[in-house]
């Protein structure tokens, strides 16, 4: 019945596509509103939410054979962010698995038609990405390297080639643009509603105006979901609930915290231009000019990402925002005269609407699927970040893959819900964190970037110390962390003017803090990184002298060797726990304190450590540290995907001892096959780090010319005087692209080069263990696998 | 510019009062308030001067991380900065009611708040009662702390509420409260950002409304109190309970002390009634309500709907040396206050002043830690003949016209900055911005070029920036403007940037509540007799 129903509408939005027949979808609906549907009592999954993520993921998991899926919607099918959305489809993102996602949905939404009989109005139309700045082209240059190794067409092209692709464009004021000529424009809400009947067509349930009220949890596990229309008994849960996740999440009695906000989103609909614009006119993107622009009709819709947001639905859902979303013209002008700007000739086009729909952010700027780690069988696919019809396809086919399989075919750890913690779900965060996050859309992305809202949540009691000492800040999960300290006598640029591709103005200092690990000793704060206590980090040749003139205890290695733990007193403190590592491979110590020995450990070290030319270092020091130690980071570098012969670590692993744990076999049948991916360090060669654009991660690796696999982390080494990246290298087949076995005498036997923003360097691989890279003595077990989350 | 306004503040200050009176001539205004605290006693113990010099900017630490310049990031806001200082209390409400069927005569209301004391003071509060029609709205103006204020904050509109029940309703209530059952609702609040309500002590309160709404039910009236009586008992039906509560033997530590709080700081009080066409406005104290009226020939004016309590007052000190002896006569006002303490000579709680001398002994030497209360042991001097204060309201009746616009109701942080004609002016310029607003839009410009100019007229006018909420508007003004009413931007910046322990000596706590009139649905009353 409801199959037919969707046909029904459908069916009448063909005769007159496009958005005016929005009203006329509306009454026919209605009109068959009238029969009332009973929901099973029953079903394997339910799915929450009928936009572009809810029915992709019906389609793909009924694709795959599950078939007892029923998805209900609150209001109509594609009713929701869905209608409204600009209908841009575009590849060009800043994430891989993002692009991979984008991709194909491009390549599913082109055959959705041939598949369903639904006209969803697919048009290639290519887009173009403008650069008013060299720092913008250098950005794009960098997406042009990431694509094109995923095999998806792109090219920097030059301003006159712009205007070529599209005349009304004012090409005066840029210096390049990336042309990305795959890319699409697509009804969504027909894609959805395709999407919705295909999946109706195998077999999964679809009913509308049917409201999810809670799920119900037993055990940590989903057994079902009240709606306003009855319960249903079910395994798996799917929110798909859109900028109304969030609320539906805590809607639980065990609460899943699904860390999303929305925001206004305002675009401009016009008549047609006196020569209606030609369908096939590619979509503009003016990052500078924080606007879009596609044809549309024969007219145009822009929209854009303004600098001021306007957050909404802080309290939830409230009938009287939603009665509110109206124009605001006055919101608008900006992007207005960014438009007018850019398309002069737009000038005496007649408007016909200002559409606001609200767009859903998440903290990070990227978006969230997976399953919940409090509750099991409750999945989440939501906060696209405006993105939501270019991922769709992909997402919910890697979600449709999670539940099926319980892994996705790639690796989409990036995205997972599991990021986030508690942390993230206080409302007044996600409000002004959303504010941040919707214009760094269309801001440029350098490395290194730090978020400025939501800021100080977590500080070490040390934290106003060592702010008076010059500390800059960092943020990881809510917790202030040191990145370095200017000195008294230094002065750092203005935030806006430190953003840059190349040598930052820090560099110097992180030298000396660098310098002091080497050959004095430092202290690191590391409390970021631990949950209870206060962690110092002395590092250095001189932090044994330190430790021991205020323990009155030997710290010889003959006494305390590496990687050895021990209880002991320091200064008048008793009790603090002192290991003999560092997460550098430098000498030194963690110390974990007590908090209310805190400043009283950290005043004594500073005082005693004096005479040895102690100093406060930050984490920038300890990162260019660990990178030239070829260190790997957890969750930076490597992942729970990564196994420890991938990353060089199987001397870690014992194997052969006789004790069985949970992968033992897998390993045991890796170090028999070999491994496919190996991690590795490469030290760049004719890298100029005053001149030369720096890399930051993410860099496309090509071996003997072949692209072989991308950079993870990189950084400076003040000892090599060289940048050194850390990256995954893959042996794909010249013939059918397949993975292969990487050995270490593949890793070796080759010439390396780094793409940074389309210039290659050249570049040195070195396997794990490499201690013929420094000469200085090195303790005898200096090995280690720092397990610190990291960026 | 503004850094230096409001660092040479922070500077003189810290270094001396006297230096300050070199500021009268740009500060003149906002000087005078050093001896504007209600409660004379506190302007005696000077503010800490000394406090570490960062310590009160907790308003500028959300910008810490925007700018990396250390030194002057505190001192300096933006325009959006302060917008959104400005606009952290703001609320504002449609009246929908689709309910009933005649259209409300209340058609929004705007409200905002803006803190001097640090925790605010002032109280606010708006809510409709369910069993009876009508709107409420009231502004609680707290001195010596804020628990009084939050406490008629949070009860007066339910004493009003049940004194308008009738008979039947009133026996439902006691009835459901014999048999457990749930209560009939009685209040509909429409919450203010910041509200905030004592869980605990809840229950306590319920207990003596119950008591309250027995003596109502003893009364055999079938209709209820008429609104005037109602206002009226209900304002000193309240500060008797908050009187008696603390007289009561309390076992619970903590409603004990929060009693003690309550009934040893006081609020002054400003509450209106709209139900229909029916205005009642009942003021106890300073706080001030005044219509905004527009006669037919298009001229606006200004009708006061209270009367300030204080010295200034004349009928107030005619009821004073009526109700005391008149020997009394000389010291019951001196230095323009209430016994040479208390500006307002009405309010709630401040005990002190209401009852004799033995009794306040005897309560706070029932082991009371009046110290750690905060609470001061203090009888002014010539003491002789209390109560000297009264929380008893003069209630003011009008019958709404159509020409009436607007009520505004505010505490005295804002009437001591503007007049009546002032606010009536601004909010009177409000509507016709908002008005310009809507109608140069909704005839929408033919084409992208016009629609553009005529943005950039807008914003150039500052249309676009202009406040959306008629009360953040009389706050922005109330604080930034100069003796001329002149706006000044770097005098609102600096004012925004005092520190917490300065930032009462230059104003006070302002709270604002703007209510719009239905004009339409009010003519329809008169034609539908």
């Amino acid at each position: 019945v409801m199959f037919c129903r969707l046909l029904s509408v459908v069916g009448r939005q063909r005769t007159s596509p496009g958005w005016q027949n929005w009203s006329s979808a509306r009454s026919s609906t209605s009109a068959a509103e009238a029969r009332s549907v009973a929901l099973p009592t029953q079903a394997q999954v339910v799915i929450c939410g009928g936009g572009i993520m809810g029915t992709s993921v019906a389609y793909h998991l009924s694709k795959m054979g599950w078939k007892d899926i029923v998805l209900l919607e609150q209001g109509r099918l594609a009713a929701g962010s869905t209608r409204f959305c600009a209908g841009i489809l575009s590849t060009a993102r800043h994430l891989t698995i993002e692009q991979k996602m984008a991709d194909y949905s491009n390549k599913l939404y082109l055959q959705l038609e041939q598949e369903t009989g639904i006209q969803t109005g697919y048009t290639r139309t290519g887009s173009v990405f403008l650069a008013q700045t060299q720092d913008r082209l250098i950005s794009l240059k960098r997406i042009n390297s990431r694509l094109n190794v995923i095999g998806i067409p792109s090219e920097i092209i030059s301003p006159k080639k712009v205007a070529e692709l599209h005349h009304l464009l004012n090409v005066h004021d840029l210096v390049g643009a990336m042309h990305v000529p795959e890319d699409a424009v697509v009804s969504s809400a027909d894609v959805a509603l395709a999407l919705a009947s295909a999946a109706s067509q195998n077999g999964v349930q679809i009913y509308d105006r049917t409201s999810v009220l809670h799920v119900m949890v037993k055990k940590g596990q989903v057994t079902g979901v009240e709606t306003d229309k009855g319960q249903i008994e079910c395994q798996y849960f799917v929110n798909c609930a859109g900028q109304w996740a969030y609320e539906l999440g805590l809607s639980n009695e065990e609460p899943v915290s699904i860390p999303l906000h929305a925001c206004e989103h305002f675009y401009l609909l016009t008549r047609p231009l006196e020569t209606p614009l030609q369908s096939s006119t590619p979509t503009i993107v003016d990052a500078d000019g924080r606007i879009y622009i596609r044809n549309w009709q024969g007219g145009i819709l822009s929209g854009g990402f303004e600098k001021n947001p306007k957050p909404i639905f802080t309290e939830g859902k409230n009938q009287l925002e939603i009665q509110n979303l109206q124009e605001d013209w006055d919101h608008f002008e900006p992007l207005l005269s960014s438009l007018l700007r850019r398309m002069p000739e737009l000038e005496s086009l007649e408007i016909m609407k200002l559409v606001n729909c609200p767009e859903t952010f998440t903290p990070d700027m990227r978006c969230i699927m997976g399953e919940s780690p409090a509750v099991q069988g409750y999945f989440v696919l939501a906060g696209m970040n405006s993105a939501g019809l270019s991922f769709g396809g992909g997402a919910g086919k890697y979600l449709a893959e999670w539940m099926v399989h319980g892994y996705p075919s790639e690796n989409v750890w990036e995205l997972d819900l599991k990021r986030f913690g508690a942390l993230q779900s206080s409302r007044t965060f996600l409000r002004h964190r959303v504010m941040e996050v919707m214009p760094l859309m269309y801001d440029l992305k350098v490395p290194r970037w730090d978020f400025q809202t939501g800021r100080q949540l977590r500080t070490s009691p040390l934290y106003d110390r060592l702010d008076a000492q010059g500390a800059r800040w960092m943020e990881k999960h809510g917790f202030e962390r040191p990145k370095y300290f200017v000195p008294p006598d230094k002065d750092l640029l203005a935030l806006e003017q430190s953003k840059t591709f190349y040598k930052p103005d820090w560099f110097d200092i992180v030298e000396s803090e660098v310098k002091c690990c080497k050959e004095a000793v430092c202290v690191i704060d590391m409390s970021s990184f631990t949950k209870f206590e206060i962690t110092l980090n002395l590092i250095g040749p001189r932090a044994v002298d330190v430790l021991s003139e205020l323990s009155y205890a030997p710290m010889t290695p003959d006494h305390f060797p590496s990687l050895f733990c021990k209880e002991m007193s320091v200064g008048y403190a008793n009790g603090i726990r002192v290991m003999s590592m560092t997460h550098t491979g430098e000498p030194g110590f963690m110390l974990y304190i007590p908090i209310e020995y805190a400043l009283h450990v950290y005043n004594e070290v500073m005082s005693v450590g004096q005479k040895y030319g102690i100093r406060n270092a930050g984490y920038y020091a300890l990162r260019s540290l660990r990178i030239e130690k070829f260190f790997a980071f957890w969750g930076q570098d490597i992942n729970n995907l990564t196994t420890p012969l991938e990353c060089g670590r199987e001397s870690r692993v014992k194997l052969e001892k006789g004790m069985d744990f949970i992968g033992r076999n897998a390993l045991l049948q890796q170090k028999q096959n070999g491994v496919y991916k190996r991690f590795t360090m490469f030290i760049l060669d004719d890298h100029d780090t005053d001149l030369d654009l720096w890399p930051w991660w993410g860099e496309p690796i090509y071996r003997n010319g072949q692209f072989v696999g991308k950079t993870t982390s990189s950084a400076y080494s003040y000892s090599l005087e060289r940048h050194v990246c850390l990256g995954f290298v893959h042996n794909f087949s010249e013939d059918t692209g397949e993975e292969q076995v990487v050995t270490a005498d593949f890793i070796n036997r080759g010439e390396y080069e780094i793409d940074i923003a389309g210039y290659r360097f050249q570049a040195k691989a070195k396997l794990y263990p490499v201690a013929s890279l420094f000469t200085h003595k090195r303790r005898k077990d200096d090995m280690e696998l720092s397990d610190l989350h990291g960026k | 510019m503004s850094s230096t306004v409001s660092y040479w503040i922070l500077n003189s200050t810290r270094s001396s009062i006297a230096t300050l009176q070199r500021g009268r001539r740009l500060y003149s205004r906002c000087v005078s308030h050093r001896n504007k605290f209600k409660w004379r006693l506190f302007s005696r113990v000077p503010p800490t001067l000394n406090s570490s010099p960062c310590g009160g900017f907790t308003l500028c630490k959300v910008y810490r991380h925007t700018s990396t310049e250390e030194d002057d990031f505190h001192l300096q806001l933006s325009p959006e900065q302060i917008n959104e200082v400005l606009r952290a209390g703001e609320s504002a409400h449609r009246i929908l009611d689709l309910e009933s069927r005649v259209p409300n005569s209340v058609l929004q209301f705007e409200s905002n708040q803006l803190a001097a004391n640090s925790p605010v003071e002032d109280r606010r509060g708006v809510a409709s009662c369910l069993q009876t029609s009508g709107l409420m709205f009231g502004i609680f103006d707290g001195h010596g702390g804020h628990a009084c204020a939050q406490a008629v904050s949070e009860r007066l509109f339910y004493y009003v509420a049940v004194s308008l029940m009738s008979h039947q309703t009133l026996e439902h209530m006691e009835g459901a409260v014999e048999s457990m059952k749930p209560l009939l609702p009685i209040l509909h609040w429409l919450k203010h950002p910041g509200d905030s309500i004592y869980k605990d002590v809840t229950s306590v309160h319920l207990d003596h409304l119950r008591v309250y709404w027995q003596e109502l039910l003893d009364l055999h009236m079938e209709m209820g109190l008429s609104i005037e009586e109602a206002l009226m008992y209900s304002f000193q039906r309240l500060d008797s309970d908050i009187s008696l509560e603390i007289q009561a033997p309390l076992e619970d530590e903590v409603t004990r002390n929060l009693s003690l709080q309550v009934a040893f700081s006081g609020a002054t009080a400003c509450m209106a009634h709209v139900d229909g066409i029916h205005l009642h406005v009942a003021n106890a104290g300073d706080c001030r309500a005044i219509l905004g009226v527009q006669e037919d020939n298009g001229m606006w004016s200004c009708l006061p709907l209270t009367r300030d309590h204080n010295a200034w007052n004349q009928a107030e000190l005619s009821r004073l040396k009526r109700e005391h002896p008149e020997s009394e006569d000389r010291t019951i006002i001196m230095e323009d206050r209430l016994l040479g303490v208390l500006m307002p000579c009405r309010a709630f709680g401040d005990v002190q002043l209401k009852w004799s001398k033995e009794l306040q002994h005897s309560v706070l030497e029932r082991g009371f830690n009046t110290e750690a209360l905060n609470i001061y042991q203090f009888t002014p001097s010539h003491y002789y003949t209390p109560p000297y204060l009264t929380a008893e309201p003069e209630v003011t009746y009008h019958r709404l016209r159509p020409q009436d616009k607007f009520l505004v109701l505010a505490s005295d942080g804002l009437w001591d900055m503007l007049s009546n004609e002032d606010v009536v002016r601004l909010v009177v310029g409000h509507l016709a911005e908002a008005d310009r607003h809507k109608t140069d839009l909704a005839q929408r410009p033919a084409n992208l070029r016009l629609m553009q100019s005529l943005l950039l007229q807008r914003k150039a006018s500052g249309l676009h920036e202009a406040d959306q909420n008629a009360a953040t508007r009389l706050i922005r003004h109330a604080i930034g403007s100069n003796e001329y009413g002149e706006m000044e931007p770097e005098r609102l910046a600096a004012m925004l940037t005092l520190p917490e322990d300065l930032a009462r000596m230059y104003r006070d706590d302002i709270t604002v509540t703007v209510v719009y009139f239905n004009s339409e649905s009010i003519g329809a009353y008169y034609k539908g007799g």
